[in-house]
């Protein structure tokens, strides 16, 4: 029996993505991958979706092309909070058994202090579905000219964890500087309802991931690999250099959120 | 499968004058280097890195400075660490005299970084003597720079062909195609320069890069190596290893390339 390095990658996508093109962005690609690097599921939202206004038709195609690996491949769907009937998303993803809804509010150009994060983080929390939100999808540096939106806030993931002491929120993305700006800016409390991914988060010899682990906590992180955009093998290796005396076992974080979120609703 | 050796064609040091936790750096550096299994670091020292010149616009006396600390460090580590002489070709004498300068401290190849475009005639006597020498030349790259950057006058691919076309017997290599700005443009570019050798390097790990580059240019124009972040030069060493190339095709890459084009006897291999 092979053993998991990681239970969960948080931080998947399927689907084309608008910018560029991605060497087979499938369910069933992305399957071989995990097991070729031994993760145990992923968590997989719709890359079209991101930039669709009314996300709901791509939600309809994600369920649909993760049906075939139920029980690797998990859904993940796009909620947009200041569209109308958006809460049937969420209620569709309880009923399909979604560990999270993905917001991304600076592609539909949602404000930090738009009611409608407060309002989700409140939607999403009753239901105990976690939140997720990506910083970028590409490096400033490279992104096409009609990929305008700007990267993520500190202040958008205040306004969502502020919201609901329930709430539980998942961050893809993210750098040294909005990590520790967004920790230090939350109360204790606050800060243990926010998870990080460190895919975009350096190693040797910056040792950015070292330096956070020691911090802020190792139990504010979680695998996320930014599959189909980039490499998976990125948040494996600035995980194996981390320094070996450093306590690091986040392989189960990914169902101790998901987890954390469904015993809020008891 | 893995390399029979890993040379790391774009390293950085830092010194005394650079930051004040530089013996951390560059004992990080080193650590995860042998962790990785990098055989040698090609590295340079940009100045001050922006502490008193501009990193990209170093004044003569901190390239000089710069330089030094590299060396000092090469000597320390002859096992495991190479230098470049870094020069700033806007003070053109001063370029080729550390040059000359640098040989004689055991340099092995020349850094430009972004300090005057890669295509003006200021880079001729610089690459010309570079050739001459049988050292290459490690160019700074914003690939497909669409505008200016502040506090650099980077240059991108279609640059660097213009210098690397005027001087075939020198041998480029454009830096970091992880490091900024579209990757792919890059590559049609460089297509018909045989002298123009890209990078892995840079914290870009995008999904089809390397499968791109090597589909058009092949395994024997390509040179692994990590830059700053080593995390991601680990990351595109896995890639590297997982996408289904021959030994022969991945040692090109991770070594055997890098020690075509820098001068016979710099690495020492068994």
């Amino acid at each position: 029996m092979t053993s998991h390095r990681f239970d969960v990658d948080v931080s998947a996508w399927i689907g084309p993505y608008p910018f560029r093109e991605l060497p087979h962005p499938d369910a069933a690609v992305l399957v071989h991958v995990l097991q070729r690097e031994r993760i145990g599921q992923a968590w997989v939202g719709s890359l079209p979706s991101v930039w669709h206004r009314d996300p709901a038709p791509s939600n309809a195609w994600l369920y649909e092309q993760l049906a075939p690996h139920a029980g690797i491949l998990r859904p993940s769907p796009t909620v947009r909070p200041d569209w109308p009937g958006w809460e049937r998303v969420l209620d569709e993803a309880v009923e399909r058994g979604a560990p999270s809804v993905r917001c991304y509010p600076m592609q539909v150009g949602l404000g930090a202090t738009s009611p409608a994060l407060p309002a989700l983080a409140c939607a999403a929390a009753a239901r105990g579905l976690v939140i997720q939100l990506a910083v970028r999808f590409e490096d400033l540096r490279q992104r096409h000219p009609m990929d305008s939106a700007p990267d993520l806030t500190a202040a958008h993931v205040r306004a969502l964890v502020r919201a609901d002491r329930r709430v539980r929120v998942v961050v893809s993305g993210a750098g040294r500087d909005l990590i520790e700006e967004t920790h230090w800016s939350l109360t204790p409390a606050e800060q243990q309802r926010c998870y990080w991914d460190w895919s975009w988060v350096w190693g040797p010899p910056e040792d950015h991931l070292s330096h956070l682990w020691q911090t802020i906590g190792a139990d504010r992180f979680t695998f996320g690999g930014y599959w189909p955009l980039r490499l998976l093998q990125a948040p494996l290796a600035a995980f194996t250099l981390l320094p070996t005396l450093l306590p690091a076992d986040t392989s189960t974080a990914g169902a101790q959120i998901e987890a954390e979120a469904k015993v809020r609703l008891r | 499968m893995v390399p029979r050796h890993l040379i790391d064609a774009h390293a950085h040091f830092h010194w005394s004058g650079s930051r004040d936790d530089h013996a951390r750096y560059n004992a990080s550096r080193l650590d995860a280097g042998d962790r990785i299994g990098i055989t040698y670091h090609v590295a340079s020292i940009l100045g001050t890195w922006g502490r008193r010149s501009p990193t990209y616009f170093a004044s003569p006396e901190d390239v000089v400075a710069g330089n030094d600390a590299m060396y000092a460090i090469a000597d320390a580590e002859p096992a495991r660490v190479r230098a470049f002489v870094h020069v700033n070709p806007n003070h053109s004498e001063h370029a080729l005299r550390e040059i000359a300068r640098g040989v004689q401290r055991g340099a092995v190849g020349v850094k430009l970084s972004a300090s005057r475009r890669a295509d003006d005639p200021l880079n001729d006597a610089i690459a010309a003597d570079a050739g001459r020498r049988g050292m290459p030349v490690l160019h700074h790259i914003w690939q497909h720079r669409q505008r200016e950057w502040g506090m650099q006058e980077a240059s991108d691919a279609i640059e660097l062909v213009r210098l690397a076309a005027r001087h075939p017997g020198t041998n480029f290599i454009l830096a970091h195609i992880g490091g900024g700005g579209d990757w792919a443009h890059s590559i049609d570019v460089v297509r018909d320069l045989p002298n123009i050798y890209p990078d892995t390097s840079g914290s870009g790990v995008d999904r089809g890069m390397l499968d791109a580059y090597l589909a058009v240019l092949g395994s024997q124009r390509l040179l692994w190596a990590a830059d700053l972040t080593l995390c991601t030069g680990l990351a595109k060493l896995q890639a590297l290893e997982v996408i289904g190339m021959s030994q022969a095709a991945l040692d090109d890459i991770c070594w055997r390339n890098a020690v075509r084009i820098f001068p016979p006897s710099t690495f020492e291999l068994a």
